[in-house]
């Protein structure tokens, strides 16, 4: 019984990687890859509910691997926080896995896209469950090294230049992430992240923390896009085809916010005036940047590229305010913001597969073409624009009553400011593309079938579903977001139970 | 020695930052190689440099005689220096595609992807 559920903590790690050495063995036979992308995504999302059951019932998992009791050897750690991306991140995938089926082009298919596919979720998945600093670096890796070949594969003029800012950029995060772990390593002389959070109050030495926090902060916040490290972002999301920029959009800056929430909960905790007051500051530029860019593109996919840098700034006010209802906020965020965003990067593909282009000016008519695609815009973009009874209208609503209650009367202004922005953005793209007409100049190229055709809307139907089930029934979302926020803001339990003393 | 990989790795940093900063593709990649290298340097310079005591615990005692170098920061080196290869050798082969098909080694020159589209 025990080895069972060791082996369902790694399963997350383990599932994609063995499906993906299985497709890599089977590399010409394609439609065996597609079954066996879709088998693997459905299995991991039984096994992510399972593992979020079994952290429910139990309370925080932990897994010494190889045996080795911490710190001395490699945790796996899986709290609520962390069961909560590993099943967000199994059901991404899992849509992902059916929309790319009748999206991704044959010569991506050809060259290894489904394999690769499944190592960045196993990057992914291993960044959320890890309980080791310099083990989240080597995860992080994982994941970048699958998405730079993801974003480049296809090797088109704009893919390149776009890969080029994207690996640029991540490069020199992890080179300052390593650094950074180095020197946390010099001060404390161990990197599991509970004896961290255990000997750094000991050594009285806030001016060095300070700044290898500060180190942290820059690494991180380039992965998670903050505002002055988000240019990469807008420069090459919108160029790999619409299921990569899906689950990129979704998935890949959540790491790094993951990643802030963990690293300013638990570790550097120990002036929280300086850190949380920079990250507070730090949001509400990220929030503003992002929804201002946004008011001035005329591309679908940038458009949303920008809105995904303004909720990253949500995400890290919850964090920043460091209350539990605001943690949980910024958490419940999270969960409401991947799933409406790859959504809505889903509906730009879409519309792309049949009207041959991203940019609003030459777009127009979808209405008339296909309400259900205009409905399964709607949703999300209402969702995103933070409308009652959707999702975003929770998210927001508790992220701004947990400042009120802290009396950050700015932040709170700031933010609902940037929620009637976002919803100018979201009419923008409902205007142009939906509902005026057709320019004139534009050939039409579609044809009557393509449009009527079940399988594509699915992937896409299950999103809004899933939105607007938050929506209407979001208190056991948010009660799991208020828990998991109590065990991060009471690190003891985290500790006691991975050091076991 | 501690004062000499100090200045190495600060000489590496600045040169790193500065090459990166560059327009030309290929300074930018070395400016990446460089910084990689720095924190490598740094991550050993960390686990004390101690000539000649590597880390057994010598018989009948129980613990180690300082001074002695820390084998975990060589260990976690290591892992980074392999990952830094595939990574460094993963973007100097799409530099090399991204200048034969834009035809420029001009940084300044990739601007495409974020021209507005009026």
């Amino acid at each position: 019984m025990k080895s069972l559920t060791n082996i369902l903590l790694v399963a997350p790690i383990l599932l994609p990687f063995l499906s993906a050495i299985i497709m890599l063995s089977a590399w010409k036979k394609i439609k065996f890859q597609r079954v066996m992308n879709l088998f693997a995504s459905g299995v991991a999302v039984m096994a992510s509910l399972a593992i979020m059951q079994k952290v429910r019932a139990d309370g925080i998992l932990v897994l010494h691997v190889g045996g080795w009791q911490a710190p001395f050897g490699i945790s796996i750690v899986i709290d609520l926080l962390s069961a909560i991306m590993v099943v967000i991140t199994a059901v991404i995938a899992f849509v992902t896995a059916i929309y790319s089926i009748h999206t991704i082009d044959p010569e991506r298919e050809a060259f290894g896209f489904y394999p690769l596919l499944q190592f960045l979720l196993m990057g992914i998945n291993g960044a959320f469950i890890t309980g080791d600093l310099f083990n989240l670096y080597v995860w992080f890796e994982v994941m970048l090294i699958s998405s730079f070949v993801l974003i480049a594969l296809g090797g088109r003029k704009d893919q390149l230049e776009g890969a080029i800012k994207y690996v640029t950029l991540n490069l020199l995060a992890s080179a300052i992430f390593l650094a950074a772990a180095g020197i946390i390593y010099g001060l404390a002389g161990t990197l599991n992240m509970a004896d961290l959070a255990r000997k750094l109050p000991l050594l009285n030495n806030d001016t060095m923390l300070n700044l290898v926090s500060v180190m942290f902060l820059i690494s991180f916040g380039i992965k998670s896009a903050l505002f002055p490290f988000f240019f990469w972002l807008p420069a090459s999301y919108h160029t790999p085809p619409a299921a990569v920029s899906a689950i990129f959009a979704g998935l890949l800056t959540k790491v790094g916010v993951y990643a802030l929430i963990r690293v300013f909960t638990l570790i550097f905790t120990h002036d929280v005036n300086f850190t949380h007051t920079v990250l507070l500051v730090l949001a509400g530029l990220t929030m503003l940047s992002g929804v201002l860019g946004a008011a001035t593109q005329m591309d679908f996919r940038r458009i949303l590229s920008f809105h995904i840098i303004s909720q990253i700034g949500y995400m890290i006010m919850g964090l920043a305010l460091n209350s539990p209802l605001a943690l949980a906020g910024g958490i419940f965020y999270i969960m409401h913001h991947v799933i409406v965003k790859t959504n809505l990067f889903f509906v730009s593909g879409m519309v792309n597969k049949f009207e041959g282009s991203y940019r609003l000016k030459s777009l127009g008519g979808v209405f008339k073409a296909s309400p259900v695609l205009s409905l399964l815009f709607f949703i999300p973009a209402m969702s995103l624009a933070g409308i009652p009874p959707l999702s975003g209208f929770w998210a927001k609503f508790t992220v701004a009553k947990a400042g009120f209650d802290l009396e950050q009367y700015f932040i709170v202004g700031v933010s609902l400011l940037v929620g009637a922005l976002t919803l100018y953005s979201m009419t923008k793209i409902w205007n142009e593309v939906f509902w005026k007409d057709k320019p004139d100049s534009i050939q039409n190229n579609n044809t009557k079938e393509s449009w009527s055709s079940v399988k594509l809307y699915l992937p896409l139907a299950i999103l809004s579903l899933i939105t607007i089930i938050i929506g209407f029934n979001a208190e056991p979302f948010l009660n799991l977001a208020i828990n998991a926020a109590h065990q991060l803001l009471n690190p003891q339990e985290y500790i006691k139970i991975v050091l076991g003393s | 020695m501690n004062l000499m990989m100090a200045v190495l790795v600060a000489v590496l940093y600045t040169g790193g930052i500065y090459m990166i900063l560059r327009r030309s593709m290929v300074k930018v990649i070395l400016g990446l190689i460089f910084l990689g290298h720095a924190a490598n340097l740094l991550i050993f310079t960390i686990g004390n440099l101690t000539k000649g005591k590597p880390a057994f615990v010598p018989e009948g005692m129980l613990s180690l005689d300082e001074p002695f170098a820390d084998p975990l920061p060589q260990a976690l080196i290591l892992t980074a220096i392999v990952i830094g290869f595939g990574v460094q050798a993963f973007a100097i082969i799409l530099f090399k595609r991204a200048y034969k098909t834009v035809g420029s080694d001009d940084i300044d020159q990739l601007n495409h992807t974020d021209e507005l589209d009026r």
